[in-house]
């Protein structure tokens, strides 16, 4: 009995992110009391717009449901609804440092890509203005860049295990590492397609190089730094599960290991429902973000 | 008369990959104080060269190039540029995008109420006292051109220097600015390069049309006095004699003296 009241508010919490938003809105919009035509018009919108992404769902629920039939050990959609429904009835609980809740687990490896991220972020943002402003340093970092770009985030791992000695310093330094080289390219691009005429404003202008980076710089570029940020921030979120998957410690990609050694798959399964539904939650932001900041 | 602006015996030659292209070749041309001059010619003649080496945005080795004594080696706000698409930074608004021109020419010597008062009086000077706040993309193209007017205007430098300004205007949109360009030009008494493509323009507007050969290696071919008196207008000019004479010799300059084969 507990439990069920418990549950109701949780479960408000965790479904609004796709298909529950939506719904309502085509139930409200039905009924209509007024100008019935127009309202007709609205509604069939709204339910073209809504029953794709539902019919979408559904199927992919359905096709789940009967793999998870033949496969004795893959639990089915409505196992994994009640142990989800369990396990965010409270998120929050502390067991000792290896026992923690779902939500807890969440935060910390939010913490990581956030200071991992952040400090990309404050390095590799000014790297890219300067070396899209000046030919020179772009020449020289290219190179650098292009050679270590493509190599696996993982591969950073060791490196960092060896240098600060310690497992969360590492996992952090493999976010940093990862999700550096979107900001520094997308932001050095931005720099070199400042338009040709703004540029000529500054120099019939005269103005300083603070004034050109603080009114023509920064803000022509910032869109451009806004998708810089928006991929690091997805790979950074990418990369965190697998870094603490070997790393250890409290966060959501070591408690997927631990879930599979305790071979508890409905937690591995709800893990990979909250992976992405968080991903796409810092996806989302940032995009509102960068509306923010688009001038034309 | 002073000679306020002068062009000696300048020659200008890029470096492309087929080799150097010879734009300009020779150009004399003396603009005096309050004076105000159109350059014409067919497209891709180096009309807009000649202006961007005045404006410093352009430098060349070959011949010499002074603004009021002094030898053109790169930009300055003594030489306002009018750019031919507006060129406002859009994340600015219009007050602010004449004042941050204004804020790099007076910034040393006057206070700030001083800096807005003299954006204010640009703004006004060209009509958009109402749009001041908006941003450029919320005010039509007639509009933004003549806040890029407003912010050239602001600096009060020497010369103001007009790359085909209305070029991208409806033709009754051009005809307003026209007339407000001669009404700022007269009681500011500036002195005016500006270039162009349309006839009636640069009769209407200029003391002086400079005609140029069609390029490569485009030089002066003929320079018109126009010697209509001032106040202008536009109506009255329709019916005179002396202006279709004008016009009908700066067309002929145009298309029969430098009718280009294949333009």
């Amino acid at each position: 009995m507990n439990t069920v009241t418990a549950i109701k508010p949780t479960l408000t919490v965790v479904e609004p992110e796709t298909p529950a938003p939506t719904q309502p809105r085509a139930t409200v919009a039905a009924p209509a009391p007024k100008p019935a035509a127009w309202y007709k018009g609205k509604g069939l919108q709204t339910l073209r717009a809504i029953l794709p992404p539902i019919i979408g769902f559904a199927l992919f629920v359905g096709l789940w449901a009967i793999i998870s039939q033949t496969s004795p050990n893959l639990p089915g959609p409505i196992k994994t609804w009640q142990s989800a429904v369990q396990l965010f009835a409270d998120p929050f609980y502390q067991k000792g440092p290896n026992d923690q809740g779902i939500g807890w687990n969440i935060l910390n490896s939010l913490q990581r890509v956030g200071i991992g991220f952040g400090m990309a972020a404050l390095i590799g943002i000014p790297l890219g203005f300067m070396i899209g402003r000046f030919k020179f340093l772009n020449d020289m970092t290219a190179p650098i860049i292009s050679l270590l770009r493509p190599v696996s985030p993982l591969a950073w791992l060791p490196i960092g295990l060896l240098v600060f000695k310690a497992a969360n310093p590492a996992a952090i330094w493999v976010i940093f590492i990862s999700s550096i080289w979107p900001m520094i390219i997308n932001t050095a691009v931005g720099v070199s397609r400042v338009p040709q005429d703004y540029m000529n404003v500054a120099k019939v202008l005269n103005l300083s190089e603070w004034k050109i980076f603080t009114k023509i710089l920064f803000p022509a570029v910032l869109p451009y730094m806004m998708t810089g940020i928006r991929l690091s921030i997805g790979v950074a979120w990418l990369v965190i599960v697998a870094a603490e998957m070997l790393t250890g410690g409290v966060g959501i990609g070591f408690w997927v290991w631990d879930e599979w050694n305790n071979l508890n798959v409905e937690h591995i399964i709800i893990a990979i429902f909250v992976v992405g539904i968080v991903g796409l939650l810092l996806e989302y932001a940032l995009l509102l973000l960068a509306k923010r900041f688009n001038y034309e | 008369m002073e000679k306020y602006v002068q062009i000696e015996n300048v020659n200008m030659v890029f470096d492309t990959k087929k080799g150097p292209f010879v734009a300009l070749q020779d150009v004399n041309l003396h603009v005096t104080q309050g004076e105000f001059i159109t350059l014409i010619g067919h497209s891709g003649c180096g009309k807009s060269t000649l202006l961007n080496l005045v404006a410093g945005l352009l430098k060349t080795d070959d011949g010499v190039l002074l603004c009021a004594g002094r030898e053109i080696a790169g930009p300055g706000p003594e030489r306002g540029v009018v750019f031919q698409n507006h060129s406002l930074l859009p994340w600015l608004t219009c007050f602010d995008n004449v004042y941050l021109a204004v804020e790099r020419v007076f910034g040393s010597k006057e206070d700030k109420a001083k800096l807005k008062q003299r954006t204010h009086e640009a703004l006004a000077l060209v009509g958009l006292t109402h749009a001041e706040y908006k941003h450029p993309h919320e005010i039509s193209g007639g509009m933004k051109q003549r806040v890029g007017i407003a912010r050239a205007l602001a600096m009060e430098p020497k010369v103001l220097l007009l790359d085909e300004p209305f070029g991208a205007l409806d033709a009754l949109t051009r005809a307003h600015l026209q007339d407000e360009l001669m009404k700022i030009a007269q009681t500011t008494h500036s002195t005016v390069m500006m270039v162009t493509h349309d006839v009636d323009e640069a009769v209407l507007l200029s003391d002086r049309i400079v005609m140029l050969t069609n390029g490569p290696a485009a030089t002066i071919g003929d320079v018109l006095s126009v010697d209509l008196p001032r106040p202008r207008d536009r109506l009255a000019l329709a019916n005179d004699g002396h202006y279709h004479h004008l016009r009908s010799k700066v067309l002929e300059f145009l298309y029969h003296r430098q009718l280009r084969p294949a333009a």
